[in-house]
Order: C-alpha cells, then structure tokens, then sequence
C-alpha cells in the first residue's frame, strides 16, 4: 500500500483529502505544519505529499525546499494543494521540485487527476 | 410531459442531431428543456412544443443544444493523446515527409479541450515538424460550445481535470478567475459549426480524425452512416481516434483496429475494392504520386 503524508493546518481540509486518498488506497500520515511533516519524513518517506502552502510554524514551500534535500528526499511525489493560485507561486513551486499543484476549492476527481498525472495511480481503463 | 410531446421531441432531436433517447429519458428532457422554456418566456414543455410545431425554428435549434452533453476534459482518458505522440504522428510524419502538411479533425470539439490538447502536443513536437504545416479544425453541432472553444477562456476547475500543470503554466495566462489559452495555441485551431448528420465532404481530407465521445448518442444506423463518410474523406493510411466506449467492430469493415492501441482505427485496405470508383482510387494515386 502506498503512503500519503497530508499536510494541512485546517483539520477539515486534512479529514477530506484523506477520505479521498483513502478510497484510493492510500495509507494516511497527517501533519498539522511543514515542521511536523518534515519529522514524519525523517522517520519514513512517504510515496506521496499533499501539501497545503500557508500554514503557521513552517510553511509548504519550506517544508518541500528541506525535504528535497533529506537523503532520498527526491523521490516523494509532491502534489501541492493551496488556495495560492498564482502562476507567481505555481511556478516557484514547479521550480522548488513540486511535481503537480493543486488550486483549491478541490474535489475526488481533480486529486485523482493530478495524482494519475505524477503516476502515482493508474488511469482507469 | 405527455406522451405525444415525448415522442414528438424524441423523434426531432433523432432527426435533427442523432440523439436517440430511450423511452425512458423524460427526466433527462425535462432537466434540460424546462429551463430553456422559461428563458424563452413560455409556460414549459407543451407551449415549447407548440411553438416548434407552429414552425420556430431559432426555438428547434435551442432544443437541439440544449440536449447536446458538451463534458468534456482536457486529454481525456490520456491514452489517446499518447497514441497520439507516440504512434500516430511518428507514421504520419514519415508518411507526410514529402507534402509537408497534416490535417486534423476533432469532430466534435464541444468546449476545446481536445482540439487544444492536440495543438499542445503538436506544439511540443515543434522541433520534429519544422517546415511542416499542421491544420486542427474542431467543429461542433453547437454554436454556444464553438463559442467557449474560440475565447479559450476555462474556469480553474476545468484547467485541473487532465491538464498536466507544467503545460498549464507554459500555455495559458490567468485573467481573473479564469485561465485563458494562449493566442499562438489557439491560432493553431479552425472552428467551424457541423452537424455529423449531414454531408461533411467539403472539409476536404484529413490524416487523423478524433471523434470521440459523440457516436455513442447515436443509434447504430447513423454510426455505420457516420463512419462509412468518415472512411471517405480520410486519407488511406490516417487514423481514426474513438472514445472508450465506441467501437467499429460489428458496425462497419471500412475501419479495421489498430493493433494493441485501444480506441485506434485505421481505414481497411479492402475498402478500395468495394467502394464505388471514382471516390476512392484518386486519392489512392494521390498518396502513391507523394502528394
Ligand atoms: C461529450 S462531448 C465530447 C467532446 C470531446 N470529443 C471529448 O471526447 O471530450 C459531445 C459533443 O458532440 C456534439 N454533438 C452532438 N451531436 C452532434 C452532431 N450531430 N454533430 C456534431 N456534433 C454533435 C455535442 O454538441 C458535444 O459538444
């Protein structure tokens, strides 16, 4: 079973993506900030992060940036998910080595879409 | 809704644009259709009823609209534009290396995303096909449809279904709420109003057709008529692009499956033997001459 580390500071937003990903057979971790996300994955890296950008104590964006550079921290698929839906930030993002963005208000067929997008589920046929 | 205006609509709407409804989709009229009355000041289905057979047919022409189903998403089911990239353009840019032109045909376009998928992966080509010139034309039986295709404009909901976000940052430019094609992409696609219904021989001949997602509103009279004119006016060596759940097999042999490519036809050779001379043989010579 593949891992989810969902990473929002809204404990609502975190209950929905996980019911999505779950009935998509994700195993859940969750983590209320970048710093509690950035602990979980020196513990053990997840396949996938869905990530919220603003969040107090340490932000997305600087959660991705650090965890990028733990050993193997390229392989986590990162799929952001933020009401941010500038191209200004979509594009710092992309460049940081996200590999999918998510514009909130989000629902179970764009996740799915976005997570076929980095391979993460297979297309249903 | 009575009966007999039932039947009246379903036997129009069959006529008019293919749609065969069951005898069970009153639901399905009146979701659609009791709204359109009331923009139109009438009192519900029977007075829009009378009014068409009284002869309006601005009013049958917002009917038919009205009952099209325009979902749609860009690179919808994926597998498609990969036989796209991968299979059909690598044959038909060696088939076409001399002329140096290839024309595309989205048969039914509906709000763009498919014609516009196209012309992004043809622009992500661009290097292969210096020199080449590319024709997209994207018709579609509704006017409101062809509309939103040419402005290009999609709300953030619709740039998210299928559309990797790498080409939404490199193609599109946010104006508002809303993300908007750029002009270069959507220069590379023709619209033009069609009904599949009626004679599309002068849209002249293509290499690939995408008509997807259409034939599956229609009985399987008009889906061998359908294909049966597609055959005539695609090249010999093209190639036909269905959606998931249409299919020639057991309607018609003048497309025979592609091998281990779902959803991918090409004309059946045999169909020089059978097809009325005169139709098929020019253009045959055509191809063999290098043009
Ligand atoms: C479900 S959409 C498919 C769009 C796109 N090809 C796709 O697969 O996503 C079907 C489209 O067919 C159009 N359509 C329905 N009947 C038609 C007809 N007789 N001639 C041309 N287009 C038609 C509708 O207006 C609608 O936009």
């Amino acid at each position: 079973m593949k891992t989810c580390l969902v990473v929002d500071d809204s404990s609502v937003i975190r209950k929905i993506a996980s019911r999505i990903l779950e009935e998509m057979n994700f195993q859940i971790v969750e983590a209320e900030d970048g710093a509690q996300a950035l602990e979980a994955c020196k513990r053990e890296l997840p396949d996938a992060v869905l990530l919220d950008w603003n969040m107090p104590v340490m932000d997305g964006f600087e959660f991705m940036v650090a965890l990028r550079q733990l050993p193997g921290g390229d392989v986590p698929k990162v799929v952001f998910c933020t009401t941010e839906n500038g191209i200004d930030h979509i594009s710092k993002a992309l460049h940081a080595g996200a590999n999918e963005y998510i514009m909130k208000p989000f629902d179970k067929d764009i996740v799915a879409a976005k997570f076929q997008e980095v391979g993460l589920i297979e297309a249903p046929v | 809704m009575t009966p007999p205006d039932y039947e009246y609509l379903r036997k129009l709407l069959k006529d008019q644009s293919g749609l065969d409804l069951s005898a069970d989709k009153q639901y399905l009229i009146e979701s659609r259709l009791v709204p359109l009355s009331r923009k139109a000041g009438l009192q519900g289905i029977p007075d829009l009823v009378q009014k068409m057979k009284n002869g309006s047919t601005s009013l049958v022409a917002q009917v038919v609209e009205a009952m099209t189903t325009n979902e749609t998403f860009f690179f919808r089911d994926k597998i498609p534009f990969d036989h796209f990239r991968q299979a059909i353009m690598p044959e038909v840019l060696k088939a076409r290396a001399a002329r140096k032109s290839i024309r595309i045909w989205c048969a039914a376009g509906s709000t763009g995303q498919e014609p516009y998928s196209l012309a992004m992966c043809i622009k992500e080509m661009e290097s292969q096909l210096a020199g080449f010139r590319v024709e997209i034309i994207a018709t579609d039986l509704s006017q409101e449809v062809l509309e939103k295709s040419k402005a290009g404009l999609y709300s953030q909901f619709e740039v998210q279904r299928g559309l990797p976000i790498q080409l939404l940052v490199k193609y599109f430019k946010q104006t508002g709420e809303f993300w908007q094609i750029n002009p270069d992409i959507r220069a590379m696609v023709q619209h033009r109003q069609l009904n599949l219904l009626h004679d599309f021989s002068q849209l002249g001949a293509f290499d690939i057709i995408f008509c997807r997602n259409v034939l599956i509103y229609f009985d399987q009279e008009t889906k061998i008529n359908i294909f049966n004119r597609l055959c005539k006016i695609m090249e010999p060596d093209g190639f036909l692009v269905l959606g998931a759940a249409e299919t020639v097999v057991g309607l018609t042999d003048a497309f025979k499956p592609y091998p281990d490519k779902r959803g991918l036809y090409r004309p059946n050779d045999a169909r020089a033997v059978r097809a009325p001379a005169g139709l098929v043989a020019p253009r045959i010579a055509a191809a063999a001459a290098g043009m």
